[in-house]
């Protein structure tokens, strides 16, 4: 059984006091309403630091639960020993769930200016502010049913992530492998529902912000940055874990097929940015190319900065199999890649809200820190709850076996 | 190929894990493989044998940097320097204004010289051209059977008994100037399956 030590434990109440620090300075400093007529850049920054970390570390958890679904759905042999992991990562999902339903509360009650098309008079024909593209979209974007969306997703994702534990919480008092058989049935049931809903949270919650601007693979953009990102995290904690002496059942062997994975899916991550560029950038289209304007206009520097963190560094340094089997090498590159898909949430997020005031400041890394700190005391706090495998899985001799 | 100083033998087992399991023993004991034919490729039979990594990744690495070189310099000789055209309105002029244009020539031809040309060093470097005779030594290791090729100097006794602690089932002493078992010196063990 894992012990939290008790260092970490107070890292991470200080890390989430900083991110109370940061939330709290970031809205004082904003200031209220009355710089609206300059439009909202000013005032929304807060709010836009808290939907780029929640929805990050969201994307982490739902990235976990996703990987958790498949090596049920699979039957994968070699993953066994790191279910538990990727069940206590996904365990942060009604945490930042429920601040992802407050932040959608927020934006259709008007508390913030995230959501354009949330704005007065926006739909109506009569009105100065009337946007006939975005009423054009009125059928789908509108308060109810966004809000009603995003209840669904969360309560969906919470109900699988829930259900998949509890399950294999049984596979740790007998024996029976029915816990097993249904995870399978579960799982294949999440994936389903995942695919659909992991592409139309990310249109509501992110696209949406763009709200003239549309991308038909958008969704699995996002999916492949939340998923190197979960797989990422899940090879850092795996690594911690084994380095403190945990896990004897883990080997080089598993962490170079974590490795492969985040080698593998920053390359696809690239390959979607790509195509979704290039077609825009070819066509030259007014109502497309809106969106990659400011990205190399104002966001230029930090655009760019994004795609050698997330495509150049993973490409040259995850190509050898030996970093891919060294601890130090992987963990390197494993940070340089949270920072690297962190700033791919940001620099989604930020020009449709921000703007040309953006700044990545205390409040925008406080706010990491303090979801960070959330991060490490849900996580680990799970772990700590049961052993590190399930004690019966079917697959825990071919994982021990696992050689490659 | 033969080697005149040596003598060889081949052992054939009839399970895979008992050959890979026999392999440990006598390298401790000094004696040399030369070769192991099997029907199927074994897990860890390189690691056993103690056969070097391959380097093979090495040559796909540098065999991709050079059609990533082929992409760029083509892209750039024709589309900039030798014909440029107006696609898009584009500036026709530039490679750098035009590079998202050209991405995915250079992916495409990236994989293929690495692929087709890690294909092409595997032949060569084994020696496979057309019409190359076959240097199976005994069909039986296509089939069900699988072997080694020992090396041993002078009396093969100690040999003999390792390999029959081992689990081997049939023992031949190859006739080094044909490089096949002799059928005259074969000892059967037990009867294969």
């Amino acid at each position: 059984m894992f012990q939290f030590p008790a260092k970490l434990k107070t890292l991470s109440y200080v890390l989430i006091a900083i991110g109370v620090a940061a939330i709290a300075y970031g809205f004082i400093s904003a200031g209220g309403h009355e710089a609206a007529d300059h439009g909202h850049g000013h005032e929304n920054r807060p709010w836009a630091s808290l939907l780029i970390n929640n929805f990050f570390f969201l994307g982490i958890s739902l990235g976990a639960l996703f990987f958790l679904a498949v090596q049920y759905a699979a039957n994968v042999g070699w993953s066994a020993g790191i279910l538990r992991i990727l069940e206590g990562v996904s365990g942060y999902l009604p945490v930042t769930g429920v601040f992802m339903i407050l932040l959608v509360l927020a934006g259709m009650f008007h508390m913030n200016h995230i959501y354009h098309w949330t704005a007065e008079g926006i739909m109506d024909p009569n009105d100065d502010h009337f946007d006939s593209i975005i009423y054009g979209k009125r059928a789908y974007l509108n308060e109810p049913f966004f809000i009603a969306r995003t209840l669904v997703y969360i309560l969906g994702w919470v109900w699988a992530a829930a259900t998949l534990r509890k399950l294999s919480y049984r596979g740790d008092q007998s024996a029976d492998l029915a816990w097993y058989k249904k995870s399978i049935t579960v799982s294949a049931i999440f994936l389903v529902f995942f695919a659909v809903t992991s592409s139309m949270a990310s249109w509501d919650w992110i696209m949406s912000i763009d709200t003239h601007w549309f991308s038909t693979l958008f969704g699995w953009y996002v999916f492949a940055g939340i998923f190197v990102s979960a797989i990422t995290a899940t090879a850092l904690i795996t690594m911690y874990l084994k380095n403190h002496g945990y896990m004897e059942w883990i080997n080089a062997n598993h962490i170079h097929d974590l490795g492969k994975f985040m080698f593998a899916f920053s390359i696809f991550w690239t390959y979607l940015w790509f195509s979704q560029y290039m077609l825009i950038w070819y066509s030259n289209i007014p109502e497309e190319v809106t969106y990659y304007l400011p990205r190399f206009g104002e966001f230029k520097g930090l655009f760019i900065t994004m795609l050698v963190l997330n495509f150049i560094f993973p490409l040259l340094i995850l190509m050898s199999r030996d970093t891919k089997r060294n601890f130090g090498y992987l963990a390197t590159i494993g940070v340089v890649m949270i920072m690297g898909h962190w700033l791919n949430v940001y620099i989604m997020v930020t020009p449709g809200t921000v703007g040309v005031d953006y700044a990545i400041g205390f409040t925008e890394i406080g706010t990491f820190l303090g979801f960070l700190g959330g991060f490490i005391l849900v996580v680990f706090n799970r772990l700590a709850k049961a052993p590190l495998r399930v004690t019966n899985h079917p697959m825990n001799k071919e994982s021990e076996y696992f050689h490659i | 190929m033969a080697n005149t100083n040596k003598s060889v033998i081949s052992a054939l087992y009839n399970d895979d894990d008992v050959m890979l399991k026999s392999i440990k023993p006598l390298r401790e004991n000094g004696f040399k493989i030369r070769e192991a034919y099997t029907p199927f490729p074994i897990h860890g039979l390189d690691h056993e044998l103690g056969l070097a990594r391959t380097r093979i990744a090495i040559t796909a690495f540098i065999y991709g940097a050079l059609g990533l070189s082929v992409a760029i310099a083509l892209t750039y000789y024709t589309m900039i320097i030798d014909w440029p055209q107006n696609i898009g309105g584009k500036p026709s002029f530039s490679f750098g204004q035009n590079v998202p244009a050209f991405v995915p020539i250079m992916f495409e031809l990236t994989v293929f010289f690495a692929a087709h040309l890690m294909v092409w060093t595997y032949f060569v470097r084994n020696g496979m051209y057309p019409g190359r005779k076959a240097m199976n030594p005994d069909p039986r290791t296509t089939d069900d059977m699988f072997m080694l090729e020992i090396e041993y100097d002078g009396d093969d006794s100690e040999l003999r008994s390792l390999l029959k602690d081992t689990g081997a089932v049939e023992i031949n002493i190859v006739d080094q100037s044909t490089d096949e078992p002799s059928d005259s010196e074969e000892e059967v063990l037990e009867e294969t399956v």
